[in-house]
């Protein structure tokens, strides 16, 4: 066990050596390939040994003073690094960010309390979970990534090929997300939040124009802000447990409602808002949308954003009906309400999608900051289903816009005919995203529940508002893909590896659809009981049962019927133009006898739920909201 | 078993005769009130006995797919609601069912058509939230979801509910699609929309449409009984007073105003929910 | 099997009318005509009508249009010319753009004479026409049968495209 926990993370930043260091793309590519199927053969051997133990928490690593050492030059290196960047984009502020946590716990390890020797690894169900989640999806997002990177390159004359350095990052992410859900000790835990906060910055700047620079910048400041935050409750948690730097140790001190685990609690979990891009640090992730889409494919849905959640499922039973609880639950259900419905009135189909990531995200913050067994339930779901489609839609994305030139959702008309295999891993993602019988809807109806019976008024309120917009915005986007259309087939010019990941992804996804009670069974209520003692389903079984029931009837029984019914002469009319259609269903004849092209373009109601006119307000309320509840939660502590 | 298999039997064959006369009602109450005589009871079985005689026709062949599927759907929601499932998979499967009609629109690419489509989303923008609150009102008074204990309590649920009902009843009158709320399609024809998103909808799949629009409202008005019913019989009398009430209201609403904006729709439903609704719910949290 | 008689739903196609007519149509539908007692409807939809009113002549601009509302309209159905502009282009039959009535574009079935047409004469033209629809349905047999036949036998001046059955 400990030999294939330090393979998992090591063996990616062995390989990012590697890719920086070959620049021969073919034998990178290969490389590249191998590892990526070697970091999923390592995920299932650790899942294997973990299971064949009894599915029990496990913890290692209690000897490590070298390591220890090693960590702190590391998080020297990241100190520098950033320094050295932003004094050279003339963006000096941000270094303090980076050097003043850094310098302070420096100044704990070499002045602060003697740390207690304890674990530094634990591997239970919630983090068997996040590495097959990391594993599986960053994996095949890597596989993915060598053939959109080629594709890319070859359209995008105008930026520097720099594949060796955008793979080194992949490699270098994947590396610090099995860190750091691995992790136990919250110095380790800090070092790596650290990592993936850089490798960020790096891949959203990686095209260096002068938008990506800036987005980038914005990106680092607001995580590393959230580091800040980690680092002081880092050292807060050192003092008061004395010099027990567990997690675990913080949690149950939490549960048990010692007064003095407040403060890193709320620290930690103010960080987690700002990795997850809750509501006033939301502009990050739209910022990251400039990057290449592999890496807005592995920040929003299988890593980055997912390690804020991650850490708000841990924290969640220490904040359950506390003072930050109410916090987080707040901004999570704001964020969800808020983001969705600035996601009607975008047409930039990545921004859709990082709008309804950020939306969603929402939801899962809001769940954890509830923090029962029953909201944690329905966060989990959320969290896999949503790692899922959403890797699956950033994918099928770039792909699109490899084929078509464009990602804007108003050139999707009839994509399903045009582009019959991505048409249709798109279609299959937007409807796992929110449509009736799949995941999602089931999540957000028990965290529903869930929400009415901790009295949570507001966040009842948002939900409620918030799946009518997500529900607005999604189908909006489908009714394009599918209206039909006259126009040409597009020249699907997908790499075949692009098309293995994405056929994975979408067959995971109706997979999933279909095992989702057997999963809960037999995964996640364990996982429920190991963190709260007991654990039962929020909905009953014979619910989710006729759940997957209904999913097979609705498609299998309209299907025969419609088989059927073809035999049934159809006569097929041309659509209803007051009689001016000129044939083709495309155009009609205008006043002057002459052919005019029709075009038909959704709802967007821009000056009515534009981000220009919400994001500021929203920002406003969010940060005042957060800033009072903070002095709250620390003053009631101090005071 | 056997009698939830009885109660779904009788709601398979019961709903759409009984969808067809309240139509057929609204249309004689209408023109009563337009001081005409107005047409047969049976009409809408005329109506639909024709279109299923008529040459079968579509403007894509999917529509016919969609509309089945919409068709289906909408039938398996009241089936769930009979047999006493849990109220929120109901009204879920509901929405499904509604975007695969809205699919069905929007897959012709025809003008009149898709915009039709994008108004019925919108109409389901403004009614969504309130019928998931109602789901939400009726689990906190009677701390179930499941129909069949629900109608099994001990008071009728409106006494906890006056707010909800309220925000049900005006997102029913969306849902029926009465004036002033009728942006996507209406009853009435001839008008700016052509026929909405059923534009492209002829012979068999407007049939098919019409049945299920039966089915649904059936469902909407059961919906509107749970509130009246309770353990004693003779509230079933009483809900269906009220079902009938509520059916006349809305006719009377129909009749009586012109069809709103959109963006006047969508925030005088939301305030309404939020207000009456969310006020309800509030007190419900506090008292329970 | 019901009657489809009862239930004949209309659409009204105003070609170059002087506007009388048209008024004359809507006025059947008023409370003094009530012609919804007959089921009758106006759909403005030509999928889902069985009946093409047209009033006022055929020019040149609109002969597309009414050919394409009549196409889209699903079998069995009817076409009443109401008006003697609709019948045979009336006053304006010479003048340089109208073609003539509504037969010189679409077969019509019942011509509804008058200048406007008088309502009750409109409800006597539709009441015939749901006949012929009532007919045009019991023969929609024999019709599927042999398309050609039957056309060349009732309508021989409509010319059968293919696949329109």
């Amino acid at each position: 066990m400990d030999l294939i926990v330090s393979f998992l993370i090591c063996f990616p930043f062995l390989v990012s050596l590697l890719m920086y260091c070959i620049r021969v793309n073919k034998v990178r590519n290969a490389i590249a390939y191998v590892s990526a199927v070697i970091i999923m053969i390592a995920v299932g051997v650790l899942v294997y040994n973990w299971a064949s133990g009894g599915c029990v928490a496990i913890q290692l690593f209690t000897e490590t003073e070298s390591v220890d050492k090693v960590i702190l030059v590391a998080e020297w290196f990241i100190m520098i690094l950033v320094t050295v960047k932003s004094f050279m984009h003339k963006r000096a502020w941000v270094s303090l960010l980076s050097i003043v946590p850094t310098i302070m716990l420096t100044m704990l390890e070499m002045n602060g309390p003697s740390l207690v020797e304890q674990p530094h690894v634990y591997i239970d169900h919630m983090a068997v979970l996040m590495c097959i989640i990391i594993g599986l999806i960053g994996g095949l997002i890597v596989i993915y990534a060598v053939g959109y990177m080629h594709g890319y390159h070859h359209h995008h004359i105008e930026f520097e090929d720099r594949r060796y350095y955008f793979f080194m990052l992949l490699f270098i992410f994947l590396g610090a997300m099995f860190g750091f859900v691995l992790s136990d000790s919250t110095l380790w835990i800090d070092l790596f939040w650290e990592i993936t906060s850089i490798c960020s910055f790096l891949l959203i700047g990686y095209t260096k124009t002068d938008e990506a620079i800036e987005n980038s910048f914005r990106a680092l400041w607001m995580n590393l802000l959230g580091g800040c935050a980690l680092a002081i409750g880092i050292i807060y948690q050192a003092y008061f447990l004395e010099g027990n730097m567990s997690l675990q140790a913080l949690i149950d001190s939490g549960v048990s409602g010692a007064k003095y685990a407040t403060i890193p609690v709320a620290l930690i979990a103010f960080a987690a808002l700002t990795k997850a891009a809750q509501m006033p640090f939301a502009k990050w992730l739209m910022g990251a949308m400039v990057a290449p889409t592999p890496s807005s494919a592995l920040l929003h849905s299988a890593t980055m954003v997912k390690a804020g959640i991650y850490v708000l499922f841990r924290l969640a039973p220490a904040m359950s009906g506390t003072m930050t609880g109410l916090m987080i639950s707040f901004i999570g259900g704001f964020t969800f309400f808020a983001a969705s419905v600035m996601a009607i009135a975008q047409s930039d189909g990545k921004k859709v999608l990082a709008f309804s990531t950020i939306s969603n995200l929402g939801l899962m913050v809001a769940c954890a900051g509830v923090g029962t067994p029953e909201t944690l339930w329905a966060g989990i779901f959320l969290m896999i289903f949503h790692a899922i489609s959403k890797s699956l839609l950033f994918q099928n994305m770039g792909a699109v816009e490899n084929s078509m030139h464009s990602r804007d959702v108003e050139d999707m008309d009839g994509l399903v005919y045009r582009l019959p295999r991505l048409g249709v891993f798109m279609f299959i993602g937007i409807a796992g995203m929110f449509l009736a019988p799949f995941g999602m809807l089931i999540s957000k109806w028990s965290a529903l529940r869930a929400a009415v019976d901790e009295g949570n008024f507001m966040l009842v309120v948002f939900i409620c508002f918030g799946s009518a917009t997500t529900l607005f915005y999604w189908t909006k986007w489908m009714n394009n893909l599918i209206s039909s259309t006259t126009s040409e087939p597009i020249k699907d010019i997908t790499k075949k590896n692009e098309i293995i990941s994405l056929t994975i992804h979408a067959a995971l996804m109706i997979a999933l659809c279909l095992i989702f009670p057997v999963l809960s069974q037999n995964y996640v209520i364990p996982l429920l009981t190991e963190i709260y003692g007991s654990a039962t389903s929020v909905l009953p079984m014979g619910v989710l049962y006729i759940l997957v029931i209904v999913i097979v009837a609705i498609f299998v029984v309209p299907f025969i019927v419609f088989k059927y019914a073809n035999k049934i002469r159809t006569n097929e009319k041309l659509s209803y133009m007051n009689g001016i259609n000129t044939g083709t269903n495309d155009a009609f004849v205008d006043a002057f006898g002459e052919e005019k092209p029709m075009t038909i373009s959704n709802w967007y109601f821009k000056d009515f739920f534009g981000q220009r006119k919400l994001m500021v307000p929203c920002e406003v309320v969010t940060t005042v909201f957060l800033i009072i509840m903070l002095v709250r939660v620390i003053g009631g502590v101090l005071a | 078993m056997i009698d939830i298999l009885i109660r779904v039997i009788i709601f398979l064959v019961a709903a759409p005769i009984l969808g067809g006369l309240l139509d057929g009602l609204d249309r004689i109450i209408s023109a009563r009130m337009q001081g005409r005589i107005g047409p047969p009871l049976l009409q809408p079985f005329y109506d639909v006995s024709k279109l299923f005689q008529k040459q079968t026709i579509a403007v894509s062949k999917s529509q016919s797919l969609l509309i089945q599927m919409f068709f289906f759907t909408q039938i398996f929601t009241g089936c769930l609601f009979m047999a006493g499932f849990d109220i929120m998979l109901c009204f879920f499967i509901l929405s499904t069912g509604a975007t695969f009609l809205v699919f069905a629109g929007a897959v012709t690419h025809s003008p009149y058509s898709s915009m039709g489509a994008s108004r019925e989303l919108l109409q389901m923008l403004s009614y969504e939230p309130a019928i998931l609150m109602t789901c939400l009102g009726f689990y906190l008074a009677a701390g179930t979801f499941k129909v069949e204990e629900l109608v099994l309590s001990d008071y009728s649920l409106i006494v906890y509910l006056p707010g909800f009902f309220v925000a049900y009843v005006f997102s029913l009158t969306i849902k029926m699609r009465k004036s002033p709320f009728d942006l996507s399609t209406s009853h009435h024809p001839h008008q700016e929309l052509v026929k909405g998103i059923t534009t492209e909808i002829g012979s068999r799949n407007l049939a098919f449409y019409f049945i299920t629009e039966w089915y649904e409202n059936i469902f909407l008005l059961g919906v509107v009984a749970l509130f009246i019913i309770n353990k004693n019989p003779w509230s079933i009398l009483a809900a269906v007073i009220v079902v009938l009430l509520i059916c006349f209201l809305e006719t009377l609403i129909d009749n009586t105003s012109a069809r709103m904006k959109w963006d006047k729709m969508l925030t005088l439903t939301w305030i309404v929910t939020l207000v009456s609704a969310g006020t309800n719910l509030l007190v419900l949290m506090l008292i329970k | 099997m019901a009657k489809v008689k009862r239930s004949p739903w209309l659409l009204h196609y105003d070609g170059s009318s002087c506007n009388g007519c048209d008024i004359e149509v809507l006025a059947c539908l008023t409370p003094v005509y009530d012609a919804e007692r007959f089921g009758i409807q106006n759909t403005g939809d030509p999928m889902q009508a069985d009946i093409l009113l047209i009033t006022g002549g055929i020019n040149a601009q609109n002969q597309a249009v009414v050919k394409q509302l009549y196409d889209q309209m699903p079998r069995p159905k009817v076409v009443v010319a109401v008006g003697v502009c609709a019948c045979t282009g009336g006053v304006f039959k010479d003048t340089y753009n109208i073609l003539g009535g509504a037969d010189t574009t679409v077969p019509v079935d019942i011509y509804v004479p008058g200048c406007a047409a008088r309502p009750q004469a409109i409800i006597d033209g539709i009441v015939k026409a749901v006949e012929l629809f009532q007919m045009h349905m019991d023969n929609h047999e024999e019709f599927l049968k042999n398309p050609d036949e039957y056309m060349r036998k009732n309508h021989p001046e409509v010319e059968l495209k293919k696949g329109d059955e």
